[in-house]
């Protein structure tokens, strides 16, 4: 663990992801302190300063109803990391479980639950996404259901490969040997091996959980207005190009540096944790 | 029966269960709506008698697993239902859309190969120069941003500050062409309209890279992975004793064996491509399936909604069942094993 960290922070790429994440944390969770107008994250109206380009007052310029666009793409960065914990929090234990469970018993279990995924694994992953928001109401809440519900089946996958690996080791056929409880293997002997490969997963995919509840938003079917996204925001911009510029790069770029943040980190621990095997 | 084809029945019947799969899963999340589908159908105006009639016509007094029945009955004849947005069948619709995205889809596609796997090769020939560490960098950048990012980025650069592409669109108004196949470059072809398929060659360039961008990203970074695997092989080795060039050992050797897991991951690219070509579609003003399904969408058309789910998940098991036909056909070791398993 420690050894790793010593790693992440001396390669001057995953050095630059750590520092791009511990920014958008920073500012996600200070949001508050760091916001130079905190008010502008709801349904603010200030008609003198509507559509302002970038300028000493606004840094990032103002959008069309006279709102900091900077203090909005905080505020936003501040629901995107929420989403992508919590969407991680419910679908990874769910996807481990499933895989667990399919590799090491095998059989019907393996043949029901890995169909099970690829049932999900075939609808392209943010049309099932967009299809559940059109059925559901657009609140933050059913975004975060929908994400979740196409998640979990990649861990399952991931892991299933694993444990259906580990099964024929020795060390799983001595505990077997030995009396251990089924779910003494799956969770102390196969587990562990398979930790790897989810927590490098897990860093890769906070930026895919970003990509995909900013695309949802940007088609109108994720977080609904005034509440600040990155996602909308660059849908309400687009209209408004080449001439107010600052509406979508500035969203879009924020974008791009939260998960290029969470990709160089994630490219390294693959490295790394990949070589200890 | 030779292994190839023994593969390909497998894979034909397991697309086939994982598509009734499919079926099942979107139609019970059409059906999990809250609200009578019927009522938001005809609106607030209309009588309960109105309802009623609808309600039954469209099986919903009936249990779930009857819904279904009928649901699979209907599709096995192609009926889909008629969409309560444009009032015209589901499968019409979707017929006229679908070639737009499609043809998106695969020039995207051809540009993710085109360029994702030279640029991987060429990477991880040169492992650990300059030209290896800037093509991880671009090909990182790729993947790290939706494609409707890309879009605006691309549009705001080639078409607005450098106006060297237009801005929407399939084909400029002056131009019309016979419909034949829906795919705009294989009509203008078809009509032996060389302007015009320039002029739509021309749209099509930043809505497809902005499609491919990710996947370009993608590609190049998996095949770059595993030709630094294949690197360490002692028959590399092998062959650089031997005295072969480099170039001949990263284009036979290494490069070969590597094409074949990259593949799979290209398969599910493409399926993203589906996905997101929603998203650059909506940038573009594209004429394809996506403002059809977010049309439907926001207004609760459920056997719209439906059909488009299904037929983009069937394009996608297709392409999957494609892209293991390949690997089948690359990989030797299947390509020549006759009858392993009876």
């Amino acid at each position: 663990m420690k050894r790793t960290l010593i790693i992440l922070l001396r390669n001057p790429l995953s050095l630059l992801g750590v520092l791009l994440v511990l920014m958008v944390i920073v500012l996600a969770v200070f949001a508050d302190f760091i916001a130079p107008f905190p008010d502008h994250k709801g349904a603010v109206v200030d008609f003198v300063y509507f559509n302002q380009a970038p300028s000493d007052r606004n840094l990032m310029g103002t959008d069309l109803v006279g709102r900091d666009l900077f203090s909005r793409i905080i505020y936003a960065y501040r629901i995107s990391l929420m989403l992508g914990v919590v969407v991680l929090v419910i679908s990874v234990p769910i996807g481990v479980l499933a895989g667990l469970f399919a590799g090491y018993r095998g059989g019907k279990t393996e043949f029901v639950l890995m169909r099970l995924t690829d049932v999900f694994l075939s609808i392209p992953p943010l049309v099932l996404a967009i299809a559940m928001m059109g059925v559901l109401e657009p609140t933050l809440l059913n975004a975060m259901l929908a994400v979740t519900a196409m998640w979990w089946p990649w861990y399952a996958r991931l892991v299933y490969n694993v444990a259906r690996s580990e099964r024929e080791e020795g060390y799983v056929l001595a505990a077997e040997v030995i009396g251990a409880s089924q779910w003494h293997i799956c969770f102390r002997e196969i587990l562990p091996n398979c930790l790897p490969a989810v927590i490098t997963k897990m860093t890769l995919d906070m930026g895919f959980v970003i990509i995909i509840a900013s695309s949802l938003s940007f088609l109108g079917l994720g977080v609904q207005p005034p509440t600040p996204d990155l996602g909308s925001m660059v849908a309400e911009g687009a209209r408004y190009l080449p001439d107010s510029w600052w509406l979508t790069v500035f969203p879009g770029l924020a974008i791009l540096v939260a998960v290029f943040g969470f990709n160089l980190i994630g490219d390294a621990l693959r490295e790394i944790l990949g070589a200890e095997q | 029966m030779s292994a190839v084809v023994q593969l390909l029945l497998r894979r034909l019947g397991i697309s086939l269960i994982v598509l009734v799969g499919v079926s099942m899963l979107v139609f019970g999340i059409a059906r999990i709506i809250p609200g009578d589908p019927a009522r938001i159908a005809l609106g607030p105006n209309a009588t309960v008698e109105q309802i009623a009639k609808l309600r039954s016509s469209m099986h919903l007094d009936e249990s779930i697993v009857v819904q279904y029945g009928h649901f699979i009955k209907d599709l096995s004849r192609g009926d889909l239902g008629m969409s309560l947005y444009t009032n015209r069948p589901v499968t019409l619709d979707i017929a006229e859309f679908l070639p737009a995205t499609l043809e998106l889809v695969i020039v995207a596609g051809l540009l993710m190969i085109g360029i994702g796997l030279p640029l991987g090769r060429w990477s991880a020939r040169y492992r650990g120069r300059l030209a290896d560490h800037v093509i991880r960098l671009v090909s990182l950048l790729g993947v790290s941003a939706p494609s409707f990012v890309w879009a605006v980025i691309l549009m705001l650069l080639f078409a607005f500050f450098l106006p060297l592409f237009p801005i929407a669109g399939r084909i400029s108004d002056t131009y019309t062409i016979e419909r034949v196949t829906g795919f705009l470059l294989v009509d203008t072809l078809w009509a032996g309209n060389f302007q015009a398929f320039s002029n739509a060659l021309w749209h099509i360039v930043l809505p497809a890279f902005a499609l491919a961008l990710s996947g370009i990203g993608q590609a190049a970074r998996l095949t770059r992975a595993n030709m630094i695997e294949t690197y360490d092989k002692p028959y590399i080795e092998m062959a650089q004793a031997y005295g072969f060039s480099g170039r001949r050992i990263a284009n036979r050797f290494a490069f070969k064996p590597s094409l074949i897991p990259s593949l799979t991951i290209i398969g599910l690219d493409f399926a993203a491509m589906l996905g997101n070509a929603f998203l650059v579609e909506a940038v573009f003003a594209w004429p394809g399936l996506s403002r059809y399904g977010v049309a439907v969408i926001l207004r609760k058309d459920l056997n719209a909604i439906i059909g488009t789910v299904l037929i983009i998940s069937a394009t996608f098991l297709l392409v999957n069942l494609i892209v293991d036909l390949l690997i089948a056909f690359l990989n030797p070791r299947i390509r020549h094993s006759q009858r392993q398993t009876s």
